[in-house]
């Protein structure tokens, strides 16, 4: 081999990818990118539609991790004792956290965060519906953790290979922080259950409540859910509502056979021709209704979230003049 | 209202050392009303769980980045110098330790 062989080889081997060409243009390399499984990053050129699906979808997603702070912390002050006190805290915390990083993913698109604030408290943004169901018992702070949470896990593993190299790099660091989250809830419903008749009454009351609004988290069936298909071609979307609604249905029915429970739908049982559980029909009507703003809860979650930032305001400001302060200082001129 | 003052404070890029001996490597972002700030939000926000040893925070606008456009000019030098590479040499397989 000639050494400028080697070199037109190597040269060629070498082109960064992401890297428009004179032969190709920018669409067809952001094409080629996610085609081949390759990331997006921020600096990147993309379609419109592309950055505002994204947008759209993350921004969504930290809202829900946001609001999804409140029922728990519901909680925080009665948890009941020190120990459940303590996890509680760090699993709100921790929502608080993912709420942050997915911000941070949303900022790379050219996404303002107090915008997105903004946005969510005028009721212009959605989060997940499961938030707008109250959490009545401390037997909702396991159950949440198991289903919830579960259901979460189900949504956002796959994301972590989504085409856009910031929103896959957070749902990494969430998702091995929702493993805590799912296995306390599943851990404090086994305590519950050891316990007296009423605990688990109260369990099995708790998952009779959050069962169906679980399922719900999947979102509309696959034939209801018109940009499944272009997200997924993008690659921000990896598996369609149903699939991953199935995943989730499965993996469940043994956890509440371990627990002792019994998950509320007659119709559910394993169907041994298709190697999966065959489930009833979910009530679209209350999962339209919640969505558009009439479940039990939404006007308090937003209502709520609007006080904690107007009440955040001066602490916000306090800080604002002291870095004010300190950088005035240290620009005077040493004596 | 986008004029809280959040709105206003710096973005700031936060790098974290996972353990001696690596490392530091860009773990995300935050906004923070100045360098201290930025430190603290860092520590609660990216080391929860003894991710870290150490931390740097950087304002974002201190960066400075190359050009996605310019990427195959940018770093065109080196896709001709194959002889920086130890496999451009042919050496005999049994010429031991080379």
């Amino acid at each position: 081999m000639t050494v400028s062989d080697e070199t037109t080889r190597l040269a060629t081997a070498s082109t960064p990818d992401g890297a428009p060409t004179p032969e190709r243009g920018p669409e067809e390399v952001f094409e080629a990118t996610v085609a081949a499984e390759g990331r997006i990053e921020p600096r990147d050129w993309m379609p419109e539609g592309y950055r505002k699906t994204l947008v759209r979808q993350i921004a969504q997603h930290a809202h829900s991790e946001i609001i999804g702070m409140q029922p728990e912390g519901n909680w925080i002050l009665r948890a009941p004792s020190l120990r459940r006190k303590a996890i509680l805290l760090a699993k709100v915390q921790d929502e608080a956290g993912h709420g942050l990083y997915l911000y941070s993913a949303t900022e790379t698109l050219g996404v303002d965060r107090t915008e997105l604030t903004e946005k969510l408290i005028d009721s212009r943004q959605k989060y997940s519906s499961i938030f707008n169901y109250p959490t009545l018992t401390f037997a909702d702070i396991g159950v949440i953790g198991w289903l919830v949470d579960g259901a979460a896990i189900c949504n956002q593993v796959p994301l972590c290979r989504s085409s856009y190299g910031p929103y896959a790099r957070a749902m990494v660091r969430i998702c091995k922080e929702e493993s805590f989250h799912q296995r306390q809830g599943f851990e404090l419903l086994m305590t519950l259950m050891a316990g007296t008749d009423a605990q688990r009454a109260m369990v099995q009351d708790a998952v009779d409540r959050w069962w169906w609004p679980s399922l719900m988290m999947f979102g509309p069936a696959d034939g209801d859910s018109p940009n499944t298909q272009q997200s997924m071609a993008w690659r921000i979307k990896r598996h369609t509502n149903d699939e991953l609604r199935q995943r989730f249905v499965d993996m469940t029915v043994p956890q509440a056979a371990a627990l002792g429970v019994t998950l509320p739908d007659p119709a559910l049982a394993w169907n041994d021709e298709r190697q999966a559980h065959d489930f009833g029909e979910i009530d679209w009507a209350e999962f339209t209704a919640v969505v558009k703003g009439a479940g039990p809860c939404n006007a308090q979650r937003i209502a709520h979230r609007r006080a904690a930032h107007e009440n955040g305001q001066w602490v916000r400001d306090a800080a604002s003049a002291y870095a004010a302060k300190h950088a005035d200082r240290s620009e005077e001129p040493a004596a | 209202m986008s004029t809280t003052p959040d709105a206003t404070w710096p973005l700031y890029e936060v790098f974290v050392r996972g353990k001696r001996g690596l490392n530091h490597v860009h773990v995300g972002s935050l906004h923070a009303p100045d360098d201290r700030m930025a430190l603290h939000n860092a520590r609660n926000l990216y080391t929860r769980r003894n991710e870290g040893v150490s931390i740097w925070v950087v304002r974002a606008d201190a960066i400075t980045a190359s050009s996605p456009d310019e990427k195959d000019p940018f770093f065109a030098p080196a896709g001709d110098k194959v002889y920086r590479h130890p496999t451009f040499y042919s050496i005999p397989d049994d010429v031991p330790h080379l």
